[in-house]
């Protein structure tokens, strides 16, 4: 026995504890209940609801279990005459002010209170005075409060302090006049304040998308993947009468804790959109006209064929969204493979392929995310990991309050919900500059032989104060990272980003990762939908076409899988104008738009999120399986099904699958042997581009714009981060043009020119215009990054 | 003995006049049977009948969709969908109690908080097609309306028991 452990006695049984321990930690490892209501082993230990006394011998009174630290030889009684009294007594006084509406209220069924008030209320209530009534306040689209319910747990408050870093609500008054609110009525910004539903034991916060639309005992438990990020975070789909009612996180300790941000909970708005596609639809002369699936394989098939016949296989592309499943995006490039062609991705955010030959087999984070939260230092390059990633964000929020440095380099001077330490902002071109520049400092301390040409290289950049900084911080910290985020992966230098960042890790000895990519980016590159690898990142002879170049040589046919290429690709008037002239484009997709109705010829209704079934592989390398939840809408059938059909139209061998066990057994027998790792080096950037003074257009990612699923969640849509469809610059450059925010400006990009609204954004440095990635008004104007002008209208 | 006693009470058609006695005895009684339906029993202010959603005397639904009746119902009779109403309020959007299904046990008015569903004195009611004896929200707040003053009374009469 340690010197830590010490023995307690519970109930008359004796337990090991350590030292340090809160008496409820010790009871709830060892399944003795205690009632509570404002402890949650998350959160720090408030104490104020009182309902966990407990008597403790030789204490004069009853003791809170979750504020007592155990000592050796503690004596405790939790169901004791004494202990019970306690806690009865505390339930009558907090009944006294709690509304008997448990009829109207969303949490009856899985109310703390009311599941306590069972055990330790009295029957009837001895109060006969006027009950406290409080105004009810608006927070925002997301979360409904009835405030009247409020029994002052505060776990809200302390989890806006302690997890999601913005002290939005707050207890004001003291006593009878205590309130929870904002204090100044505002919409809660936390991209992580869906949780508080969670949290509160009442029916005080409660879900405003799910608002009386079902009670809790109805509807059954399903598990699932979150889809809208790398993490992959674990969640749960609350299901009634086959429609997914309601989305609430599932504990994993490694991946989310027992947290999930506000997309991941209400992007499930989006399965039940007005133009989901319920059946096959064909175009004939114009015209659309629903078929039935034989009919629409049967037309695939000609099409196809007449293709390969005529162009060759080689003129057909298939791009895949990276939210897909391994099995989908597995058989995908089976069936493209197996018909000669090899023009098949799925990196529709990345537009420079250069070092493709040497990325690594997928864009791991370089360590699990639990381990996030150990770093001593980090430098985070183009990334917003708050509103791209919020559960990796909150691992390094944890690293940050245990000390950390946060370092950044960005284009756009991101709000962050912890102190971080130096920041390079710049605009977007010279951002390798600023990473050789931390490069030119390491360099010089270090004095290691990295060769001529790097040294040339960065010799042709000045070295700042905030470039030192970094680099000592990097140099010196005892654990590190450098990580990439989603606008580094977009950048037009992104292969010269990747190589300096590569250069910054290893001669600072830090873990070289990716915080990047979509939910299944990880699973798409290890089954081989790439042009240069397939299955297990095996090179192959036939290079296809990478994702953009499949736009720029206007291919005859196109097979798109759950994509939406004018808002998801890099360049989406490309795209649109590609697949305007391609002679056929085959189009798996849930949703049926106006664009798509445009150029598509064949439609083909697919299973999405909750309908799907199939294993997504995380940024960790984690591989995780779901089935699906709810039946899929109308006519429409898991992808996987459709292409195993497709590959037998087409008469492909090895189509034979009869469930999707099948597929993923298959896989693993390739994927098992595995191990996650990044290669040494990228290919050396030549030269390095500096500010020059022209006006650069860059764009970021919206959370709430960031896939086809919750661009159609109507709540989520509602909060500020989504894309505006906007022109952001700041003051100064908006003042050297003579543009202000009272009228539209003229912005031409790419020889197109729109009239969008101006918004004066300081967090952008000088010379850099900002427009959201995936707004309908704005993907007309071509590609994400590159040279732009404004004018007044 | 025995033999002898039997063989003189069957002689005598002792068992037959001993039936006869009974027979006569009800001959004078005063009779229960019920010219149904030109005459009707007397009924319990509990009889359990036909189902009513009640209104509000401002004519406000009662239902809250609280759901515990669905809940409730061992035959699993009541369906029940809701949402928030434009003013705010929670409130049914579908209220089905399938009568094949019910077996009047009453449990559903029982568990109401705020008695919106209960159970008449309505008991004549048939259906000629599939689908008559469904009752939809529509249908049973039709009831509630006709029957309102009969349901209040019987509400009032039985409330010292409650």
């Amino acid at each position: 026995m340690s010197d830590d452990t010490i023995t307690i006695e519970v109930d008359g049984k004796p337990y090991e504890a350590k030292k340090g321990q809160m008496l409820i930690e010790v009871t709830d490892a060892n399944d003795i209940y205690v009632p509570r209501f404002c402890y949650h082993k998350n959160l720090s230990v408030a104490a104020n609801c009182r309902m966990c006394l407990v008597e403790v011998e030789k204490a004069p009174k009853p003791l809170p279990a979750c504020a007592t630290p155990v000592m050796d030889g503690m004596k405790v009684s939790t169901k004791s005459a004494y202990a019970v009294e306690a806690q009865k007594s505390v339930m009558e006084f907090l009944l006294i002010n709690h509304p008997l509406d448990c009829p109207i209220c969303d949490q009856g069924g899985e109310c703390e209170l009311q599941d306590l008030a069972m055990g330790y209320g009295r029957d009837v209530s001895r109060y006969q005075e006027q009950k406290r009534v409080v105004q009810d306040k608006n927070i925002g689209p997301l979360v409904q409060t009835d405030m009247t319910r409020c029994i002052h747990c505060t776990r809200c408050v302390r989890f806006g302090e302690e997890i999601a870093g913005l002290q939005e609500l707050g207890a004001t008054g003291r006593g009878e006049h205590m309130l929870i609110g904002t204090y100044i009525e505002k919409s809660m910004c936390s991209e992580l304040s869906g949780n508080i539903i969670d949290l509160c034991p009442v029916g005080a916060l409660t879900s405003k998308p799910f608002r009386f639309s079902a009670r809790s005992w109805e509807m059954a438990q399903y598990n699932g993947i979150a889809p809208h990020d790398a993490v992959g975070s674990n969640i749960y789909f609350h299901v009634k009468d086959d429609r997914v009612k309601r989305v609430v996180p599932a504990e994993n300790e490694m991946i989310n804790e027992v947290w999930i941000s506000d997309r991941d909970r209400f992007s499930y708005e989006g399965l039940y959109s007005d133009d989901r596609l319920l059946a096959p639809m064909l175009k004939e002369n114009g015209e659309w006209r629903q078929v039935d699936w034989q009919t629409a394989f049967q037309t695939i098939k000609e099409r196809l064929e007449e293709i390969i016949a005529t162009d060759g296989a080689n003129r057909i592309g298939a791009l895949a969204a990276p939210t897909s499943t391994c099995e989908e995006l597995y058989l995908l490039q089976k069936l493209m493979r197996g018909l000669g062609c090899h023009n098949i991705d799925h990196r529709i955010h990345q537009v420079d392929f250069t070092d493709q030959d040497v990325a690594p087999l997928f864009p791991w984070l370089g360590m699990p995310i639990a381990e996030l939260e150990a770093l001593d230092a980090a430098l985070l390059i183009g990334a917003y990991p708050r509103k791209e990633q919020p559960m990796i964000n909150h691992r390094l929020r944890k690293a940050v309050l245990k000390g950390a440095d946060i370092m950044l380099v960005n284009s756009v001077d991101y709000e962050f919900n912890y102190r971080t330490s130096d920041k390079l902002i710049s605009s977007p071109g010279v951002l390798p500059a600023m990473l050789a520049a931390i490069v030119k400092v390491l360099l010089e301390s270090d004095n290691k032989a990295v060769g001529k040409d790097v040294e040339r290289l960065v010799n042709q950049v000045q070295v700042e104060e905030t470039h030192r900084q970094i680099a000592g911080k990097l140099a010196s910290a005892e654990t590190r990272a450098v990580l990439l985020g989603n606008v580094a992966v977009a950048h037009p230098q992104f292969s010269a980003i990747r190589y300096l960042a590569d250069m910054i890790a290893r001669l600072t000895h830090a873990n070289f990762g990716y915080m990047s990519g979509h939910a299944n980016t990880a699973g798409a590159c290890l089954v081989g939908a790439l042009p240069h690898r397939t299955v297990a990142g095996l090179a192959t002879n036939n290079t296809g076409l990478n994702a953009t170049s499949m736009f720029e040589e206007q291919l005859s046919a196109y097979v798109l899988l759950n994509l939406e290429p004018e808002l998801d690709c890099w360049d989406g008037q490309l795209a649109l104008t590609a697949l305007q002239a391609a002679s056929c484009v085959i189009a798996m997709t849930p949703y049926m738009t106006t664009q798509i109705a445009d150029y598509a010829d064949i439609l083909l209704p697919i299973a999405h999120y909750a309908e799907n079934e199939g294993s997504i592989v995380n940024v960790e390398g984690v591989r995780q399986g779901f089935c699906s939840a709810v039946t899929t809408v109308g006519e429409s059938r898991p992808a996987w099904k459709v292409l195993r059909v497709l590959g037998n139209t087409l008469n492909q061998a090895g189509f034979d699958y009869n469930t999707v066990n099948e597929i993923t057994d298959e896989l693993a027998g390739m994927l098992d042997d595995i191990k996650p790792g990044l290669t040494d080096g990228g290919q050396l950037p030549g030269a390095l581009s500096i500010a020059n003074g022209s006006l650069q257009r860059m764009t970021d990612f919206q959370m709430n714009s960031a896939d086809s699923l919750v661009r159609r969640a109507s709540a989520l849509q509602q909060t500020r981060d989504v894309a505006d469809g906007a022109v952001h610059i700041n003051n100064e450059s908006a003042n050297k043009l003579g543009i202000s925010t009272e009228q539209n400006v003229l912005v031409k990009q790419n020889g197109v020119g729109l009239q969008l609204p101006l918004l004066i954004d300081d967090r952008l440095p000088d010379n850099t215009v900002l427009i959201h990635a995936a707004h309908p008004a704005c993907y007309a104007l071509g590609p994400w990054f590159g040279d732009i002008t404004l004018e007044r209208c | 003995m025995q033999a002898i006693k039997n063989y003189f009470q069957s002689l005598l058609l002792w068992e037959l006049l001993k039936g006869l006695q009974l027979t006569g005895r009800h001959l004078f009684k005063r009779k229960i049977t019920v010219q149904y339906p030109e005459e009707k029993t007397p009924q319990s202010p509990r009889f359990r009948g036909l189902h009513a959603l009640r209104r509000y005397a401002n004519g406000e639904e009662r239902c809250i969709a609280c759901k515990l009746c669905e809940a409730v119902c061992p035959a699993v009779a009541i369906t029940i969908e809701s949402e928030q109403r434009d003013d705010g309020s929670r409130r049914t959007t579908l209220y089905d109690i399938d009568l094949t299904k019910c077996i009047f046990c009453g449990l559903c008015e029982e568990s109401c908080p705020v008695d919106a569903i209960v159970e008449t004195r309505i008991f004549e009611y048939h259906g000629e097609k599939r689908g008559d004896l469904l009752m939809t929200k529509q249908r049973l707040l039709e009831v509630g309306d006709r029957a309102e003053r009969q349901i209040a009374e019987d509400r009032a009469e039985d409330a010292v028991y409650r």
